[in-house]
């Protein structure tokens, strides 16, 4: 059973207190954007064998959205951060280096 | 290859079964293949037999890193059935069901192809409706089904209690011809017909790299060594978005796990297959009599084949009001699959942006029945440039928003 630290309350969130929301960090591309850009921001995903990092919300708790930075090959939990970012913080990218030399995600590694 | 037959049958009995052979060979990898498929799952296996078959192209190689059938061909509650709402969909499940009826003769392999009939059965008034319009759209596509009120659901399969509190049975769509078949035996049958054709199947060999010369496929990579081939088939269902990452594209798919038990065995109860979409319950018995239940899928990406209890935990829960004959069973196994799942819930049989390389996958939570099906349509694909099956089931169409939109009713198809 998955369990996540909500960064808002502090709580050992196990998976039926969280719901999942997908791939984090997308790039939003409104009307005006290519027709690449429109389909990548919808429904392309970078669905990664390893480093993962993606949305949750605390649904039966504080009810905030957070991220999440996980392995999807051994579901282990790298760190959880608050939503208001573009991208992971630095303690917790350097903890998945330290554990997946060489991981890689879109503009930012 | 040795044809089985009930000749066979009986001249092995007088010699103590010593004269069976192996179904398939286990060959070292040539150099180089005229088509190499990655994946010996039911689809990568159809793929190759539909080539031989139908286009004469022998010098395949079909690639698996585990054991053949050992993914979500080996994992499914086999449920098998053509009732969908999109006409796409409906032509290239239909074909399916119907080669399904002639599988076993044409593999010369018993496949125990069943078709007990499938109900999916309505318990809201949203499923009512939905399944009503599945009905009306089956008819115009010249697939049998009928809507059903609950007391032929209750004549169908008396097991079930159609007046539960909280999910009350409102009627069916009702599929007769739809049914179940052995998943093993159909990974087997046509491993066995590809390499009496000639056709290597290599087993424990890991694609890790796509080779290209000017955006065209030349070969791939694999833990037994480069292995070179003018086109490439990508059949790997959850790990798609992986092999496409090898050859330098990205897909509109996310891989989920997605879980099934069965139970202790009991006598003969129920002879139909029974799906229950609110749920996310389905329902068979097999030929050993365990109860085969399947749920639903997770919601976070996982490439583990291992999914989260509670799941199983939502799925027994409710059934038990529609089938209290379970709740006094024992589960015996519970186990997952890594699922390929796009946004409209439809799969993608498709060019890619690499010239030669070709993907089969999106099939997600549902893709059993397809196999063969998909087998002929992806080899008419690979072999000619173009089928009218898969025109429709394009990796481009998401771009176009030309989506055949099969998530209608719940979300889920199995
Ligand atoms: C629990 C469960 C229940 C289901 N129930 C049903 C059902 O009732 N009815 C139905 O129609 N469908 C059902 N499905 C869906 C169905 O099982 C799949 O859609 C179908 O089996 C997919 O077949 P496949 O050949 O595409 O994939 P798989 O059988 O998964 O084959 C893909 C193969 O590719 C191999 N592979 C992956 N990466 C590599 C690599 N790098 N190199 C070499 N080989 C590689 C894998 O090892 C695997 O053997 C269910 C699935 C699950 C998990
Ligand atoms: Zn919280």
């Amino acid at each position: 059973m998955l369990i996540l630290e909500c960064p808002y309350c502090g709580v050992h969130a196990e998976e039926t207190e969280l719901s999942p929301g997908g791939e984090a960090h997308l790039k939003r591309f409104g009307p005006g954007s290519s027709e690449d850009e429109f389909e990548g921001y919808l429904f392309v995903r970078e669905n990664p064998k390893g480093v993962h990092f993606e949305r949750w919300r605390h649904a039966y708790g504080c009810g905030k959205w957070f991220h999440a930075a996980r392995c999807t090959t051994t579901l282990e939990v790298f760190g959880t951060y608050p939503a208001q970012t573009t991208e992971p913080p630095k303690d917790i990218k350097d903890k998945i280096s330290a554990k997946r030399p060489g991981w890689r995600w879109r503009d930012f590694a | 290859m040795r044809r089985f037959s009930a000749f066979a049958i009986a001249r092995e009995a007088v010699r103590h079964h010593m004269g069976w052979e192996r179904h398939w060979r286990s060959p070292a990898p040539k150099k180089k293949y005229d088509v190499i498929i990655v994946g010996a799952g039911g689809h990568g296996l159809a793929t190759a037999w539909h080539l031989g078959k139908h286009y004469g192209i022998t010098n395949v190689a079909v690639i698996e890193k585990g054991w053949l059938g050992g993914g979500n061909t080996g994992r499914n509650t086999t449920i098998i059935r053509s009732n969908y709402l999109q006409d796409p969909s409906a032509a290239i499940y239909e074909k399916s069901r119907s080669l399904y009826e002639t599988m076993s003769q044409d593999l010369n392999y018993n496949v125990m192809f069943s078709p007990r009939g499938v109900i999916m059965l309505a318990q809201t008034h949203h499923e009512v409706r939905g399944y009503q319009r599945t009905a009306h759209a089956n008819a115009l596509q010249g697939v049998k089904t009928e809507w059903i009120g609950p007391q032929r659901v209750k004549e169908l399969c008396p097991i079930m209690n159609i007046e539960g509190p909280r999910y009350p049975v409102l009627g069916g769509l009702w599929q007769a011809r739809g049914g179940t078949a052995r998943h093993d035996a159909v990974a087997w049958g046509y491993a066995r017909a590809c390499s009496d054709m000639g056709m290597d199947i290599i087993q424990q060999c890991e694609v890790t790299g796509v080779r290209t010369e000017a955006g065209r496929v030349v070969g791939v990579d694999t833990t037994k060594g480069p292995i070179d081939c003018d086109k490439l088939g990508m059949v790997v269902a959850g790990h798609a978005s992986h092999l496409a990452d090898m050859a330098g594209f990205r897909l509109p798919i996310e891989s989920v796990a997605l879980q099934a038990l069965v139970s202790e065995p009991i006598k003969p109860c129920m002879d139909i297959v029974v799906m229950a979409n609110t749920v996310h319950g389905y329902l068979s018995q097999s030929d050993k009599g365990e109860m085969v239940i399947g749920g639903g899928t997770d919601g976070f990406n996982n490439y583990t084949q291992r999914g989260s209890f509670h799941h199983i935990e939502e799925t027994v829960r409710a059934l038990n009001e529609t089938f209290p004959i379970l709740s006094r069973l024992k589960m015996l196994r519970q186990w997952g699959g890594i699922v390929d799942v796009t946004g409209d819930r439809s799969p993608i049989l498709s060019k890619t942006p690499v010239e030669g390389v070709f993907v089969n996958c999106g099939w997600g939570t549902g893709g059993f029945k397809a196999i063969p099906g998909s087998g002929f349509a992806m080899a008419e694909l690979m072999a000619k440039g173009q089928s009218p099956l898969t025109d429709e089931f394009s990796m481009f169409r998401f771009r176009e928003g030309k989506f055949i939109d099969e998530s209608v009713a719940a979300g889920v198809a199995h």
